[in-house]
């Protein structure tokens, strides 16, 4: 079991959470190419190590958070909520 | 080499069992190969063996950096089926099945291939009529596909639990042709196999460099000195995209997850066939192996990892499904449970293609399927090495798909890599 420490619920069991994806990818404009749109949708680093991710904590607080979570030993470095905004609000190191 | 035959086996038992010989070879790595296949798993050995068989190129390496079929050709729970609907994948499923069928023989070696039927269970008309389009759409292959109403699958299997107020059973879809192989066997025939042939297999070697010049690959770094190569293929499904990385290729539309099987202790015969049970988020497919024990799985760990170790959440989940329908179970206790890495693909099917590099080429993202796929995967990654072009069973099986608004996605999940399971 994973345990991961939600800035809004404490440490909790990642059971309570749902794994988005890798948060490195951002979405480009509506209205940018299609090659940059299939980049974005489709193309994956998939680090081996420790990456950005995205987990929902959809049976707690219900928020979004960004986790950086090594992909072999899945040791946690840190969490922090996904919205730039809550992570200011929390001066919460980005 | 000893051929195996009723006959040595008679030979061997009067003669103290002296006359055996290795099964395959341990050869140190040559400077150089026509053909290099990176992971001796069971795709790699299979690729190995029909470019040697039906392309006449035998100065092939397979570099393993464990032992062979230690990776997920060991990790997976054994199912051979090809229920599959879409173009792409029917017609590639249903030629790899036609090659398990005789195997045993090609090989030479007893993959205990057994067509004991696939039985995967309906319980809400909808589901029914989902599935009566995807098995009808097999028939169309000349793949054999039935659906059963509730008293054939009672008489076939009594003693799933038919009184489940939540989920009732009405029925199965069914592909009798299906069954289980003993996977372990099959990566010793494919090596044996491909041995035969002159294939080195050379295992404690991993690939830590790819070496470039002018939009080829030109050598690979290995734990064992650099090896030259004419040609190199990729079949190492769990970690392709760090050899894509090596070989600065950069992304990939996979992601790595991994996938939890279990054995439970030997019993005496319960179950006859392949059963598997998906509904309301639940996903379980369990059979008996010849041993007795019953093999079984559920769903991936469902976050992206490289760690050959599974969560203890899919434990249960898998525990309750097992008990859901069959409650029998109860008692049963836990022999063994592991994990794999999967390559999981953005559409969840798989990758036999042509790279940027002009003499590199890539088999990977096979998902859930990747042992059932093995002798076709094998079969159609070898010619496509040896004639550089695919055959146009595989044209869509390529890394362009996606650009070409090609989405081979069984399931409709959409391109979320661990919702294909």
């Amino acid at each position: 079991m994973i345990r991961i420490k939600c800035p809004f619920c404490g440490e909790r069991d990642h059971s309570e959470f749902t794994y988005g994806g890798d948060a490195s990818v951002v979405y480009p404009d509506l209205d940018a190419s299609a090659q940059q749109w299939h980049d974005a949708v489709f193309m994956r680093e998939n680090i081996r190590g420790m990456q950005s991710e995205t987990w929902h904590h959809v049976n707690g607080c219900r928020m979004w958070l960004v986790v950086q979570r090594d992909t072999v030993t899945h040791e946690i470095r840190s969490v922090r909520p996904a919205h730039d905004g809550f992570a200011v609000a929390m001066e919460v190191d980005q | 080499m000893t051929r195996y035959s009723a006959w040595s086996v008679f030979k061997n038992g009067l003669t103290g069992q002296k006359g055996w010989d290795r099964a395959w070879r341990d050869p140190e790595p040559k400077p150089s190969y026509d053909v290099v296949i990176v992971g001796a798993g069971l795709h790699g050995l299979a690729t190995a063996f029909y470019l040697a068989k039906n392309h006449g190129i035998k100065n092939i390496a397979v570099l393993e950096k464990g032992w062979l079929g230690g990776g997920n050709g060991g990790r997976n729970t054994t199912i051979v089926r090809s229920n599959y609907m879409m173009p792409g994948n029917r017609y590639f499923y249903e030629h790899s099945l036609k090659l398990w069928e005789n195997l045993s023989h090609e090989l030479n070696y007893n993959v205990m291939f057994s067509q004991r039927a696939h039985i995967a269970l309906l319980h809400s008309p909808a589901a029914r009529d989902a599935t009566a389009r995807r098995y009808n759409t097999m028939r169309l292959t000349d793949t054999d596909a039935e659906l059963w109403d509730l008293d054939t699958l009672k008489q076939a299997v009594p003693h799933l639990n038919y009184n489940n107020a939540r989920f009732p059973i009405i029925g199965a879809a069914v592909q009798k042709r299906a069954g289980t192989a003993r996977h372990d066997a099959v990566a010793w025939g494919y090596a044996r196999g491909a041995d035969q042939y002159g294939v080195d297999i050379i295992q404690n070697c991993e690939v830590t460099g790819v070496k470039r010049e002018n939009g080829r690959v030109v050598s690979v770094q290995t734990s064992r000195g650099d090896i030259g190569a004419g040609k190199v293929g990729f079949a190492v499904a769990g970690n392709t995209s760090r050899l894509w990385q090596m070989a600065e290729l950069g992304k990939l539309p996979i992601e790595s997850h991994k996938l939890q099987a279990f054995v439970s202790e030997p019993l005496k015969p319960l179950l006859d066939q392949v059963v598997v049970f998906g509904v309301g988020g639940a996903h379980f497919y369990i059979s008996q192996s010849d041993k007795g024990g019953m093999v079984f799985g559920g769903d991936l760990d469902w976050y992206k990892s490289y760690a050959q170790r599974g969560n203890l959440p899919i434990v249960q989940d898998v525990a309750e499904a097992a008990i859901s329908i069959l409650p029998c179970l109860g008692r049963v206790r836990l022999l063994r449970h592991w994990a794999g890495v999967m390559d999981m693909s953005m559409d969840g099917s798989a990758f036999i293609c042509k790279t940027p590099l002009e003499n590199l080429y890539l088999n990977a993202g096979w998902n859930y399927g990747g042992f059932k796929a093995s002798p076709a995967s094998g079969w159609y990654f070898a010619d496509l090495i040896a004639n550089d072009r695919p055959d146009p069973v595989i044209e869509n099986l390529d890394l362009g798909r996606f650009e070409r608004g090609i989405n081979i996605d069984e399931r409709g999940a959409g391109p979320d890599p661990k919702l294909h399971g």
